[in-house]
């Protein structure tokens, strides 16, 4: 084992995030591209163009979530079992929603019948919208903290409901959530098309991006003065080998602005949301499509970074007993797993990296009505 | 707080519900993707575009089975979480390590490329497509590896030790968990079996068309195909079934007696039974049709070593629980602040039987004072009813052996030439098609409701691995995916009935059946 176990803790809250913003940059603009569909394609022909966009690559995109989940799994067991037991409901509407895509792309084209065909146009959207509405509203729970607490043998015990989930931080990130991706999405698709398709994405992204700046803002400011944060008072040695039990947290607003101010430099994650939004506003009303993607893809990871960054080393907090937290220091594999799977991310992250790039060199270029009526039948 | 019985009956309901919806899909990914592997190589080689078509269009089906596939693999990555929250802080440590590396290794290798496969035919060049195709098969495979590995080690526990300090299972060896022979014969076994899948689906739809006489010469190259690659599976299923691997480990002799309705331990080698009807109560088997010393060459391989009964597992079991109790009492001393030399010696001797203990869990929240009827009722626990596994694993092995038939007969016929004649085989391998799914999925119920009452083998019980969820959510989750993966099976059934009866006319080249009519 080449580093100590406080540093593999610290790098593995690290690599939680890059596999995190992997899934959000990526299967982001699917999930954009899925809200715009049946409202940017006014015909079969307009809907195949945009499905075909990111027909051939949503798939790979979405490994990143199932790749994030296992390795939760395998680094952040604690976190693994109390997030996802916790927002068991929402969880399952988020899977139910994602069900519509893997067969929505295949299937959909395959029948000709146009109330089948607007089914799985409908299909898709749910599986673009929902699941970003409802990451985002959890996201926005998690920064309140969460209700559950662990017995004696650290059986984990949850008191809250999924319509508490419901309340208005939690819907104003849940929001932000789907403005960003609709943005991100929208900034893809300008780039991937022509004509009439191009500009309606063109305003899409435009909107989107100013929206996404409105409700980040807001958000930012609840969250900076009225939103309680948590803040560990005691705990053992951050490298020893600790459960969430043994250390003490207390809650106070404000808290979650501690580490903007013990180190500014971090202060780039919200200047990054706001500043790539304001530029994929501009660069799409220009037509560089490809920077303006490119700032989205800036803004979403500075916002998901000004959220875990405002939080850091809280991972999931407990508002029942703010001492169970979960924390990059206590919900973590032991030692010797980190170690593991250390290697296993330094070694395939860029192998991935690697193969995806070229396929989306393969499949480089702008996906148009031609396109679709030579592949009638092969196209998605 | 141990949940109520309600919600460990519905996860279980739940997870075994899931888990067999996504082994209908699994089987013919596995193995239809070698077999498109196959196919494009010929065609890469020879240069000749039928097998190009064949890829094309027996890639169409693996796609309307692949989105499937991903649709309920999806819940699998998630549902430890979600329902199994204390499995998953229990042994999180070292289970969720395969699966980290089955995403990043395999998952991630096969999902890329698959839309490449697709999309990829006119911007590649013909060595390029055929890695693509490769890549993905390989993937696959590779996923079943690392999912496997994780499956195994449900069954036979290695290189972990229990933690006191953190109430968990953790890692002492990676080598230990990948190389674990359970493991490994599992996967061979279910790789083989996913093959087998593959080539009686192609196998079946061939003889469809060649019964039809349509499109005789694209279906007879199929055929032949399927019938070699089927001929060499089904060979490897039957040659290392993942019962050679029950020897290793506690709770898979338990499994073995239990599918071999072996009440008392025999004199090695045992007899096999053949048939029978498994009494549980009276703890015999009613008409029993024995073969002498099979499974004790089976089980074993060996003529020497004994294949243990389960009156003789119970009695082991029992001092287990009751030593159990001890190391229960041992770790509460412990989490009580009394870590002193000897506490900590005491409760390391007896650790091993830590989850015979909480098996007493069901029954008294304290372990400790059990009663003898609580022991007797949890060393009941530790053998599963032993009819659904005698059954479900003869009818796999049956299955095994008439696709060993079929295979053998279609790939004799074949390289003598007189396929076209013999109707009765081809009327066969057609209504042959479902079965290989049913042995799989039969194979999976031995599997896995062989290991009950253990999630982890001999480590947790299943009764303390489930979330404490609400009994409403789970009958929502529960009605979901029943309403979810019934309709969507449905809609998949009708387009791959609708594509395999168009046949390579799918494909709209001109060449096929349907098209020179019109």
């Amino acid at each position: 084992m080449i580093f100590d176990y406080e540093t593999y803790k610290v790098i593995w809250w690290c690599f939680v995030a890059v596999l995190l913003l992997g899934f959000a940059l990526t299967d982001g603009f699917d999930f954009g591209v899925g809200m715009a569909l049946p409202f940017l394609g006014k015909d079969d022909t307009e809907r195949r163009v945009i499905i075909n966009t990111i027909g051939p690559t949503w798939e790979g995109n979405q490994t990143w979530f199932i790749a994030a989940g296992g390795t939760l799994f395998a680094a952040w067991p604690l976190v693994y079992a109390a997030a996802f037991s916790g927002f068991y409901l929402a969880l399952m509407l988020a899977l139910f929603a994602l069900f519509f895509r893997p067969v929505g792309f295949d299937y959909r084209s395959k029948i000709a019948d146009p109330r089948w065909r607007s089914f799985w146009d409908w299909g898709l959207f749910i599986g673009g919208f929902v699941p970003p509405l409802i990451f985002g509203i959890a996201m926005g729970n998690v920064l309140q903290g969460v209700p559950f607490r662990y017995d004696d043998l650290l059986r984990l015990e949850y008191t809250g409901t999924f319509f508490q989930l419901l309340n208005p931080f939690g819907l104003l990130s849940g929001a932000l959530g789907v403005a960003m991706l609709a943005m991100h999405g929208a900034t893809f698709l300008h780039q991937k098309t022509e004509g009439a398709i191009a500009d309606r994405a063109r305003r899409m992204a435009i909107g989107a991006a100013v929206l996404t700046i409105a409700l980040f803002a807001v958000a930012g400011a609840w969250a900076a003065t009225g939103l309680p944060g948590y803040r560990i008072t005691a705990m053992p040695d951050a490298g020893s080998v600790f459960m969430p039990p043994a250390k003490t947290v207390a809650v106070a607003a404000g808290a979650w602005m501690d580490n903007y101010s013990h180190w500014p430099l971090t202060l780039a994650f919200p200047a990054a949301a706001f500043a790539g939004a304001l530029l994929a506003a501009a660069l799409s009303a220009a037509r560089r499509t490809v920077a303006a993607f490119l700032a989205s893809g800036l803004s979403v990871a500075g916002i998901l970074l000004t959220a875990g960054g405002a939080m850091f080393p809280f991972v999931l907090p407990s508002s029942l007993t703010p001492g169970h937290s979960l924390t990059a220091w206590d919900a973590a594999s032991s030692h010797k797993t980190l170690a593991v799977m250390f290697w296993v991310v330094v070694i395939m992250l860029p192998i991935i990296v690697m193969y995806t790039s070229w396929v989306y060199r393969v499949l480089r270029g702008k996906v148009t009505s031609d396109h679709i009526r030579d592949n009638e039948h092969t196209a998605y | 707080m141990a949940p109520v019985d309600e919600v460990v009956a519905l996860s279980r309901l739940q997870f075994g519900l899931t888990a067999m919806y996504h082994f209908l899909f699994v089987p013919l990914t596995l193995g239809l993707s070698w077999i498109l592997v196959i196919m494009e190589s010929v065609y890469v080689m020879t240069g000749r575009e039928i097998y190009r078509d064949m890829t094309k269009f027996w890639g169409k089906l693996f796609g309307i089975n692949f989105a499937m596939g991903v649709t309920t693999g999806i819940t699998l990555e998630f549902q430890f979480g979600t329902n199994w929250a204390y499995y998953s802080h229990y042994v999180g440590d070292i289970f969720g390590t395969p699966l980290a590396i089955e995403g990043m290794m395999a998952f991630f290798l096969e999902s890329t490329f698959v839309g490449l496969f697709f999309f990829g035919w006119q911007r590649l060049s013909k060595v390029q497509h055929l890695s693509v195709t490769f890549l993905v098969a390989l993937g696959s495979s590779l996923s079943a590896l690392w999912i496997l590995i994780a499956n195994g080690w449900m069954n036979h526990p290695v290189g972990a030790e229990f933690n006191y300090e953190t109430m968990r299972m953790e890692l002492t060896s990676i080598s230990e968990v990948i190389f674990n022979p359970v493991a490994q014969v599992k996967f061979v076994h279910t790789v083989a079996a996913g093959y087998v899948t593959a080539s009686m689906f192609v196998l079946g739809v061939s003889a469809w068309y060649l019964l039809k006489a349509r499109d005789v010469d694209f279906a007879l190259r199929s055929f032949a195909i399927a019938a070699g690659f089927g001929l060499a599976s089904t060979l490897s299923v039957i040659v290392l079934g993942d019962e050679s691997g029950y020897t290793a480990g506690e709770v898979n002799k338990v499994k073995l007696a239990a599918i071999e309705a072996e009440w008392h331990t025999a004199p090695a080698p045992a007899g096999i039974t053949l048939f029978g009807l498994p009494n549980d109560k009276e703890e015999r088997t009613d008409y029993a049709v024995k073969v002498p010393y099979v499974l004790g060459l089976i089980a074993t391989r060996s003529v020497d070593k004994q294949v243990t009964g389960i009156q003789d597992l119970k009695k082991e079991h029992e001092v287990r629980i009751r030593n159990g109790m001890k190391s229960y009492a041992a770790l509460m001393r412990l989490k009580s602040g009394d870590k002193s030399p000897e506490a900590v010696a005491e409760f390391k001797s007896l650790q091993d039987d830590l989850g015979y203990g909480l098996l007493l869990k069901k029954y008294t929240p304290n372990v400790v004072d059990a009663s003898e009827e609580q022991i007797r009722l949890a060393v009941n626990d530790t053998i599963p009813k032993v009819a659904p596994l005698f059954w479900a694993f003869r009818g796999m092995v049956g299955l095994g052996i008439l696709f060993l038939f079929i295979f053998s007969a279609a790939f004799y016929f074949l390289i003598r030439k007189r396929l076209a004649p013999q109707r009765w085989l081809l009327k066969l391998a057609v209504f042959a098609i479902p079965l290989p799914w049913i042995a799989a999925e039969l194979g999976w119920i031995v599997a896995e409701y062989g290991r009950q009452p253990w999630t982890i083998a001999g480590i947790l019980p299943t009764h303390l691995s489930a979330s404490n969820v609400q009994p409403s959510s789970l009958y929502f989750s529960l009605a979901g995916f029943a309403l979810f993966y019934t309709v969507l099976l449905v809609v998949e059934m009708a387009l791959m009935f609708k594509y395999a009866r168009l046949g390579p006319s799918a494909l709209h080249t001109g060449k096929y059946h349907w098209e020179k009519q019109a």
